[in-house]
């Protein structure tokens, strides 16, 4: 994984300058004109968090199931980066919201669900520092549920009709308009490889951290 | 010993003790109504309640009661020190668990009898309209907040921090039947009732319920394993 580290990292920084030059070059929405643009970056973090959490969620069942703790540290690292995503959608999400519909938040299914399910993983977090001995095993059951939960957030849309755009919008636009399903493919990638990249960062840190442990016990059991 | 005698035995376990000292569910249903009178207090207006909140109030009453009644049936597990007990019995763990879980949705069903009359009679709310959708939809609500909670409140025993926890964990997950409950009853509470939105959240909460259960009974052993 060190090896690919490398070459993901600078994959990412060049998808990422070049996104602005995609994103420009799609036409323009026909209502809501450039205020639209910010849909890039409003998808494709929600798709990163989308792949946040299912990390989080299995890498919680693999650890409560096979006791591995490399399993535990994946689960983390997809907590934080669930929360980091799902922060990044709701502000750009908020700030679409004000142009869009003239309002910063609207109590719609999907906003709210999403709101949730961030509090989940903040709720992760605080179990993992507080919960004391054994919190590793709460938190991987907080894991789990909180995973359950979010196809529940994405069909909630298609029960309970709002303003919120439906999710066949994004579906229709490969025939509608390619050259905005182009661009949106391609932020959806570069965020994909951005999480892949922290990711990775966040379980190597927490390896070291867990060695370093281990260093300190064989250290204070010599004699 | 098969798997429902098991469930049954915890169940008449708990419910014995509750009937000698009554004290979760004396405590309970006090904690309550005085929850109730607190949200009369803020949304009668000039000697009239606010329109729709019969719905919301009843829902967050359960809710609160049923977190104290959640945190008090372990809490007693782990002051008679019984929990490595009841753990250690060659007992399917999955039948420890749907026993605690009867017995909480038993506790919160006999509040629930109290807390609908009284809404009804406090808020003015036309509760009674549909008694049978009513009962499907806060018998649902109760399962489904009951069986993360109960999962939850097992594995918090040995926690320090148990009472801050439980909350914390226990209502950003159950939001989904906590939205169906109080979007179902008042759906239900509206004049004429909007009988198809109530069943539409029947259904949902069905799901949930499924979901939930199933996921409890899937993690409740390896959690509980030390």
């Amino acid at each position: 994984m060190r090896k690919l580290f490398a070459p993901l990292l600078v994959l990412t920084a060049v998808m990422f300058a070049y996104a602005p030059v995609v994103i420009a070059n799609t036409r323009y929405e026909s209502t809501m004109f450039l205020v639209q643009k910010i849909f890039y970056f409003h998808f494709a973090s929600w798709m990163a968090w989308a792949a946040a959490i299912g990390v989080c969620g299995i890498a919680s069942a693999v650890y409560l199931f096979r006791a591995d703790p490399r399993g535990d540290r994946l689960a983390v690292a997809g907590a934080e980066l669930a929360i980091l995503f799902g922060a990044f959608g709701l502000v750009t999400g908020s700030l679409w919201g004000r142009k869009a519909w003239g309002v910063w938040w609207q109590w719609d299914a999907r906003l709210t669900m999403a709101l949730m399910a961030e509090l989940i993983f903040v709720g992760y977090l605080l179990v993992r520092k507080y919960g004391g001995p054994g919190a590793e095993k709460l938190a991987a059951g907080m894991g789990i549920f909180g995973a359950a939960t979010t196809p529940f957030i994405y069909k909630s849309v298609d029960w309970w009709r709002t303003i919120h755009p439906q999710t066949s919008v994004v579906r229709n636009l490969g025939e509608t308009a390619p050259d905005m399903y182009g661009a949106m493919l391609f932020c959806t990638v570069a965020f994909l490889l951005l999480f892949a990249s922290l990711l990775t960062v966040r379980v190597h840190l927490e390896s070291r951290r867990a060695e370093l442990d281990r260093l300190y016990l064989a250290l204070e059991d010599q004699p | 010993m098969s798997f429902a005698t098991t469930a049954f035995l915890v169940l008449k376990k708990d419910f014995t003790i509750e009937v000698k000292s009554g004290e979760i569910l004396y405590t309970t249903l006090f904690f309550a109504v005085s929850c109730v009178l607190i949200f009369a207090i803020a949304f009668v207006r000039e000697g009239q309640p606010v329109e729709g909140a019969g719905a919301g109030i009843l829902w967050i009453a359960v809710l609160f009661a049923g977190n104290l009644a959640l945190g008090r049936t372990f809490e007693r597990e782990r002051y008679g020190e019984t929990v490595r007990a009841l753990l250690l019995t060659p007992a399917p763990r999955a039948a420890i668990y749907v026993g605690k879980l009867l017995g909480i949705v038993a506790l919160l069903v006999a509040a629930e009898c109290l807390l609908v009359p009284m809404v009804a009679f406090l808020f003015d709310a036309p509760l009674f309209a549909r008694p049978l959708l009513l009962a499907a939809i806060l018998g649902l609500g109760t399962v489904g907040f009951a069986s993360v909670g109960t999962l939850f409140a097992a594995m918090l025993v040995r926690s320090r921090t148990r009472d801050v926890m439980l909350p914390i964990l226990l209502y950003p997950i159950t939001v989904p039947v906590i939205i169906a409950g109080v979007l179902g009853t008042s759906a239900l509470l509206q004049s004429p009732a909007d009988e198809p939105v109530a069943l539409l959240w029947i259904w949902l909460l069905v799901s949930f319920d499924v979901v939930f259960v199933t996921l409890a009974l899937w993690t409740f052993e390896p959690l509980m394993t030390e």
